[in-house]
């Protein structure tokens, strides 16, 4: 299992140290510092085993964590863990830094010896830990907001509540995409949110401390009991990025979208929540029961109006009941309280790109290059694209450049070596085209340009895999509150992943 | 208010201070002095002078002060053996509290405290907690067994806490089963043989149970132990496969790969016709390409592991290549193992594809991607031969960007693509020539040597190019020099008249100015060749060459089926046992997949055999001796021409053939013949050892080579203890083998008397060994040449080679043999004296000695008594001499003769040793240093003999 765990800033000065197995020296600490932070070509594996000792790695900003072992660990596990570990810093006190590592390092000595028992990951949900760990995160000063720290998707959130996720919603994304399932709820949203959700004083009672117990250990380890909100309401964001490799010549090479479904609940008591989406296998299997089909109805953004999507391959948060999923493919479960990632899934059929990259490049003679290239965008004209850039790269030997493009604006980042053209809005079905010239310095080299794919970015506010929220059923038999009662929301936001066309 | 402050503290009176807020009254205070002295602990300052002060503040009610205090406890004990002491009553106390979050953080901090003075006070609140009504003190007190065992075994099986350990898998929190497998499994890891972890059917229920409850790093701990039980039958291993399959779709990617394990496990027992099977080889497909989109550093995890899942199961994953296409952006890690996947997974189906992105990774950055690429683009060829024509075509292509390393990549891989396709390609020989001049890495210029050599009668100018390489002939690496001498002895036979000069050049070049004995011994053996038979050297030299396999890089397969049961874990991602990097006794069990169950409906249909692995034949692999080696169990038994070293391609020339050549060859060449080219009398048969071809009646000269070897060296005089009787003839159906071990002229021997006690002939000996600690492996085939008829005995002396696959055994120095005739295969093991592996050239420079004696760290030091031996220093210094044990320098303290000796093991490891002999009293003292401590005891065992005998 693992032996120790270093937390070094980017000098590898060491911040944190637990050391849980013997056979772990400290000169374990600086043969990490020596072999890889400071090792000076790049790191070619994410694992080193240095003189029989392991080490496992991940970077955060500056900060490195590495987690040592000389046994034959579940290296999976351990990058498991680190990352568990990031997620439970991030949400004690926001951005890994030095400086927040430095201001919390007793909280983080008190959590290692929690989470970690020699070596064996213990209950690392953080609204467990909460409930019985003594130090509180300290924030820096700037920490106004978290950010989410997965990369694929940067999504903010506040901290506190409703208010002003709602507001940067309203922000980002035409209203329409945005409904209510529960009949007619107000777009106000509640002023009372509870905001119990703090961690508590250290318990005293009995009753208290084996209540906590038994949480932390129990079935049900990522909530606890007794949460009581005045409004109960929940939102449902399903964040996709779409993913696409094409040719030259527009051939699709490789198309996939993952998602993920982030739930934040704000519910009363333990309650049981049912949720259904557009799965091909599921509406078929009702359709031959002759159930109406709901999906069609509610098609309300998206590009197209299919009815239902075939998924590759999903995976859920471990509050989720899996062998139920895998006998009923239904997705029940009692949800954490708070934010938390209800699931990830990925399709790669009928995926809707919402932009389409047309290249072309042309070599005229040994000291220019002319390029040009058209976007079309390819989606209902009633919704609009955001935050709209392509990225053209351009040759290391290039001595200037000339854009010109219909809309948005372009400019020649000589320290990227690329062309960035942004446009800020663009509504479905339109097209875009920019030309650039850029003059080469005559070079020697005998080696070819290596013409790098133009990528993309943009937002949009639909599923490019067309998934779509049926429902989401909430049932707490011992309170006095119903499904109806709960305030329900949900919002589409595709965002591009890796979203490249080789020129 | 932050915590950094503590950081900064670097004043001079530090402790001082520090000592004074520790004992202030004030709460506040003293926990404000117990994070200060955290802090400087963290950045490696040394505050244990502090012990006695803060011990004194662990009797608190706050929390939070009492973690603190454990905290700096669980650092500083060990140092502070007797005071630790103080901390006892406080800990035995804090067991008992109310709050069970005390109770639990007290067993588990007086866990991690390794003083033996206070293990003993733990095990009384160990027990009560292991039974404390609270889940959360017996989960932790679980984990707390495990911790007490890694301190002191015997300790935790006479306390009977293994069986309280046991007895929490049938508890009713499943966080407590959880902790309580992962426990019983590090400490089965250590006792390989105990029925610790007795894992029934019953107790498979238990943890299928909690599986489906416990958080996902339970989920993980249970897993993975599932994954060492070994259903009874194929129903069995169904029904365990149904119950894991839902795992595949949880977040934590750590449970899918375990599960994957289990899964890739039990299949192995399912009937490969059964509906289920197919169904369960559809459900790990997708999992394994979600694994994809996780953080790259599990994404590496994922592909590592995934990479020996294809070689095992190619079916699951043949549909989804293009996962596997590299992004730009990935890091250069994933990037490599993507392409490794995409041509295992290379099929006529996808191969466009798949050079299409070839051909845009060889244009990319990364120096060893690009290599890569280019390497990937000849292995398709070979492959998938249909696209061998493409992948030329993109070769050349690379070729003319003239980038160095692509160029010299190419042209190595279009060597191997000649000796696939032979007469198909050659156009292109113009092209490569043009590149002559760039190539500077021995490993193209080999390949492109090799090219000339080989279509010499097509290159008009063949004898030019190979003359300007010849010219700086001292300078070239081993393997340029080797192959330069074949190309042109090739050219010679090729184009004799024009070429004479060169030859001759080339060959007083190897046997006259060089110091390389492979490069010396392929000389005079080309010479001999060349001035007594033309005929035969042009058919030894130019003989047809068999043609290259498929796949190359493939995993050997007992080690692949180790490896997938170790999924997820490093094993899988080094791609190595952990006995390869794990020390001690953990780990070094080695894992195997079962066979598969249901025999009766499963021999009928051909598929089904090759699942259980076992009759597979290993694959054909580009001849690399570890390869072919396999487990004794796995393999036929042939003899070794058949399995030793096979025709090698002319890149691996100095590859087996001229390994077992080197000792005997060079002793005999250099003792007798001096630098003469002179024919020796016999020596026409050892030339056709060439790697050209290499076959069966070949190795009757080499072994007499062997024999006269052994003659003519000096008689070294080295230990050999007496034969013994290894195989009774009551086991083997009437053979019996004696035998010993012996090192002669630098060979290693294994000298045998097979005695036939039975009533018929026997006939058609071999003999092969199980992969050992060092090695050890036939060097040529068993020489019993005639039939041995009843009541006949014949000696037999199999001279050894050490370049086979390698494990460690238990003890080092065992060795598993098995001995085939034609009435059947026997097996048996036996051991050798690890003086046999003493090589000549251990004899250590004086300064050398004293400095790796004292850069070797004193633990790696063993001491031993020599009891009843009556011999003075100087011969014992001889006598252990004529063994290979060197005596660098000799003391004589108060009539105390200290002698210090170096002795070097055939895989590198050296052994350093001191004697001490006092006059008169015939007990000797060996103090043994190594970097490679395990060592120690066999080389002790070896001196008492030597120095015995």
């Amino acid at each position: 299992m693992i032996g120790g765990l270093f937390i070094y800033n980017h000098k590898g000065e060491v911040l944190i140290s637990r050391v849980y197995r013997d056979d772990i020296g400290r000169n374990a600490v600086d043969a990490f510092r020596v072999n890889v932070i400071h090792a000076r070509q790049q790191v070619r594996s994410p694992v080193t085993n240095i003189a029989r000792t392991s080490f496992f790695h991940v970077k955060r900003s500056n900060i490195w964590l590495a987690a040592v072992t000389k046994q034959n660990v579940n290296a999976a596990m351990v990058f498991e863990f680190l990352y568990k570990m990031c997620d439970v810093m991030t949400a004690y006190f926001g951005k890994i830094s030095e400086e927040n590592i430095k201001n919390n390092f007793v909280l983080i000595y008190e959590l290692l010896d929690e989470i970690l028992d020699f070596g064996y990951p213990q209950n690392s949900e953080t609204g467990a830990l909460k409930t019985f760990i003594t130090q509180q995160g300290i924030k820096g000063q700037h920490q106004v907001i978290n950010i989410t720290h997965c990369s694929s998707v940067r999504f903010i959130v506040s901290a506190c509540g409703a208010v002003p996720y709602l507001l940067s919603a309203l922000l980002m994304i035409p209203l329409h995409t945005f409904f209510l399932f529960s009949a007619f709820s107000a777009y106000q949203p509640s002023p009372f949110v509870s905001s119990d959700t703090v961690s508590l004083p250290v318990p005293q009672t009995k009753e208290e401390q084996s209540q906590i117990t038994s949480q932390v250990t129990g079935q049900i380890g990522w909530r606890r009991e007794g949460i009581k909100y005045r409004r109960n309401e929940l939102f449902l964001d399903v964040l996709e990025s779409v993913n696409l490799l094409m040719s030259p010549q527009g051939q699709v090479l490789s198309a996939h979208v993952s998602g993920r479904v982030v739930m934040k609940s704000y519910l009363s008591g333990m309650p049981e929540c049912k949720f259904g989406m557009n799965d091909k296998i599921v509406i078929d299997k009702q359709g031959k029961g002759g159930a109406s089909d709901e999906a069609g109805k509610s098609d309300l953004g998206g590009g197209s109006g299919k009815q239902s999507i075939a998924i590759d391959d999903c995976t859920f948060h471990q509050c989720v009941r899996l062998s139920k999923f895998d006998s009923e493919r239904s997705i029940s479960f009692i949800p954490p309280d708070g934010e938390y990632e209800l699931m990830r899934y990925r399709t790669t059929k009928d995926i809707i790109l919402p932009f389409r990259v047309i290249p072309l490049v042309r070599e005229v003679g040994r000291t220019k290059l002319e390029v040009k290239v058209v976007i079309k965008s390819n989606f209902k004209p009633s919704l609009l694209a955001q935050k709209i850039e392509v990225r053209i790269p351009t040759p290391l030997n290039t001595s200037g450049v000339q854009v010109i493009c219909m809309k948005g604006k372009a400019k020649y980042k000589a320290s990227e070596n690329a062309i960035v053209w942004k446009i800020k809005r663009m509504a479905g079905m339109k097209e875009s085209q920019i030309s650039a010239e850029i003059e080469l310095l005559p070079t020697n080299d005998k080696k070819k340009w290596a013409r790098p794919p133009i990528s993309m970015n943009f937002e949009v506010p639909f599923a490019p895999s067309g998934l779509k929220v049926r429902y989401l059923k909430v049932f707490e038999s011992k309170l006095n509150y119903s499904d109806h009662d709960v305030i329900k929301w949900v919002r589409y936001i595709g965002r591009s992943g890796i979203y490249e066309t080789r020129c | 208010m932050t915590d950094s402050k503590y950081f900064t503290t670097t004043k001079k009176g530090e402790i001082f201070e520090l000592k004074a807020e520790l004992n202030s009254d004030k709460k506040e205070k003293k926990k404000e002095a117990v994070k200060k002295v955290i802090a400087s602990m963290t950045v490696g300052k040394d505050v244990s002078a502090l012990f006695p002060d803060v011990v004194n503040c662990m009797q608190t009610d706050n929390l939070e002060l009492k973690k603190l205090v454990y905290l700096y406890l669980m650092n500083y004990a060990k140092s502070q053996p007797d005071m630790a002491i103080m901390a006892v009553n406080t800990f035995v106390k804090d067991c008992e509290d109310p709050n069970p979050l005390i109770r639990a953080l007290a067993v588990r901090t007086m866990g991690c405290i390794r003083v033996d003075k206070i293990t003993e006070y733990l095990c009384e609140p160990l027990r009560k907690c292991l039974k404390d009504e609270d889940p959360y003190v017996r989960k932790t007190a679980a984990v707390c067994v495990a911790k007490l065992h890694d301190i002191n075994a015997q300790l935790v099986e006479d306390q009977g806490f293994l069986d309280t350990l046991k007895d929490l898998i049938s508890d009713s929190n499943p966080m407590v089963v959880a902790n309580a497998v992962a426990a019983l499994s590090e400490i089965a890891e250590s006792h390989p043989n105990s029925n610790l972890l007795d894992l029934n059917p019953q107790t498979i229920n238990k943890l299928l149970t909690a599986l489906n409850e416990c958080t996902e790093w339970g989920q993980i701990f249970i897993l993975d132990c599932l994954a060492n039980y070994t259903p009874r039958d194929d129903r069995e291993s169904q029904s365990i496969c149904e119950r894991v399959t839902p795992r595949l779709s949880h977040a934590n990617s750590a449970v899918v790969l375990s599960a994957v394990k289990v899964l890739m496990k039990f299949m192995e027992m399912l009937p490969k016709d059964l509906d289920y099977y197919g169904t369960l080889l559809k459900k790990l497909a997708p999992p394994l390409v979600t694994l994809l989109s996780a953080e790259p550093e599990l994404q590496y995890v994922a592909l590592r592991n995934i990479n020996l899942i294809v070689q095992r199961r190619p079916e699951i994953l043949k549909h989804e290549m293009k996962v596997f296409f590299v992004k730009y952006n990935d890091p250069i890690y994933v990037k490599l193992e993507k392409l490794d996947i995409m041509i295992r997974l290379a099929s006529q189906a996808n191969i466009a594809q798949v050079l299409a992105e070839l051909k845009e990774y060889a244009t990319e950055v990364d120096v060893d991607f690009v290599r890569k690429a280019v390497r990937a683009i000849g292995r398709c060829a070979i492959k998938v031969e249909q696209s061998a024509e493409r992948c030329v075509s993109t070769l050349l292509d690379l070729i003319q960007t003239k980038v160095n390393y692509v160029v010299q990549e190419a042209i190595v891989v279009i060597k191997d693509i000649f000796r696939k396709y032979p007469n198909k390609y050659e156009s292109v020989i113009a092209t490569l020539c043009e590149n002559l001049d760039s190539l500077d890495e021995p490993e193209a210029r080999a390949a492109m040597i090799w090219i000339v050599g080989e279509y010499a009668e097509r290159i008009d100018n063949a004898d030019e190019l190979l003359e300007s390489f010849l010219e700086g002939f001292h300078d070239e690496s081993t393997q340029v020099q080797l192959q330069l001498l074949t190309a042109i002895v090739k050219l010679f036979l090729k184009k004799p008249t024009e070429t004479q000069e060169l030859v001759q050049q080339v060959l007083s070049l190897a046997t006259q100015d060089s110091d390389n004995p492979d490069l010396r011994d392929r000389g005079y053996i080309y010479w001999r060749l060349l001035s007594t038979d033309p005929v035969a050297a042009k058919e030894v030299v130019l003989a047809e060459k068999p043609l290259i396999s498929e796949e190359t890089d493939l995993i050997e397969p007992t080690l692949l089926e180790e490896l997938i049961c170790h999924i997820g874990t490093l094993a899988s991602v080094y791609h190595k046992p952990p006995s390869a990097f794990v020390e001690g006794s953990r780990g070094v069990q080695h894992k195997r997949l079962p066979g598969s169950a249901g025999s009766g409906e499963s021999v009928d249909s051909p598929d089904t055999g090759s699942a259980a692995g076992v009759s597979e034949a290993p694959p054909a692999v580009i001849p690399s001796q570890g390869d072919l080696l396999g487990d004794l169990l796995n393999l036929d038994l042939t003899p070794p021409t058949a399995t030793g070293p096979p025709p090698a391609p002319s890149s691996g020339m100095q590859m087996g053939a001229m390994d077992l050549l080197g000792g005997g060859l060079d002793s005999l060449l250099g003792g007798d013949l001096g630098g003469s080219p002179a024919m020796g009398a016999g020596f026409g048969a050892p030339a056709a050892a060439m790697p050209a071809s290499f076959s069966a009646p070949v190795s009757g000269g080499l072994d007499d080579l062997f024999d006269l070897g052994g003659g003519v060296g000096m008689p070294m005089g080295a230990y050999s203890p007496p034969k013994t009787v290894w195989l009774p003839a009551m086991k083997a159906k009437g053979l019996e083998i004696s035998g010993t071990f012996a090192r002669r002229a630098g060979v290693i021997q294994m000298e045998m008397t097979l005695t036939n006690k039975a009533m018929s002939v026997m006939t058609d000996f071999a003999i092969q060994f199980n992969r050992n600690s060092f090695g050890l492996a036939p060097a040529g085939p068993l020489q019993v040449l005639t039939p041995l008829s009843p009541n006949q005995s014949i000696e037999v002396a199999l001279p050894l080679s050490t370049v086979g696959p390698v494990m460690k055994m238990e003890p080092l120095s065992n060795l598993q043999v098995a001995v085939k005739n034609n009435i059947d295969v026997f097996y048996f093991s036996c051991q050798y004296p690890i003086s046999m592996l003493f090589v000549e050239d251990g004899k250590m420079e004086r300064q050398v000695f004293l400095a790796t004696w004292k850069d070797i760290p004193n633990d790696n030091e063993s001491q031993f008594q020599i009891k009843d031996c009556h011999l003075s220093s100087d011969a014992a210094s001889n006598k252990l001499q004529g063994s290979n044990v060197f005596t660098i320098a000799k003391r004589t303290v108060e009539g105390q003769d200290m002698l210090y000796q170096s002795m070097k093991l055939t895989n590198g490891i050296w052994v350093l040793a001191e004697l001490r002999v006092q006059a008169g009293n015939p007990n000797y003292t060996v103090s043994l240093k190594c970097r490679a401590p395990e060592v120690s005891q066999c080389v002790f065992q070896s001196y008492e003999a030597m120095l015995k005998n």
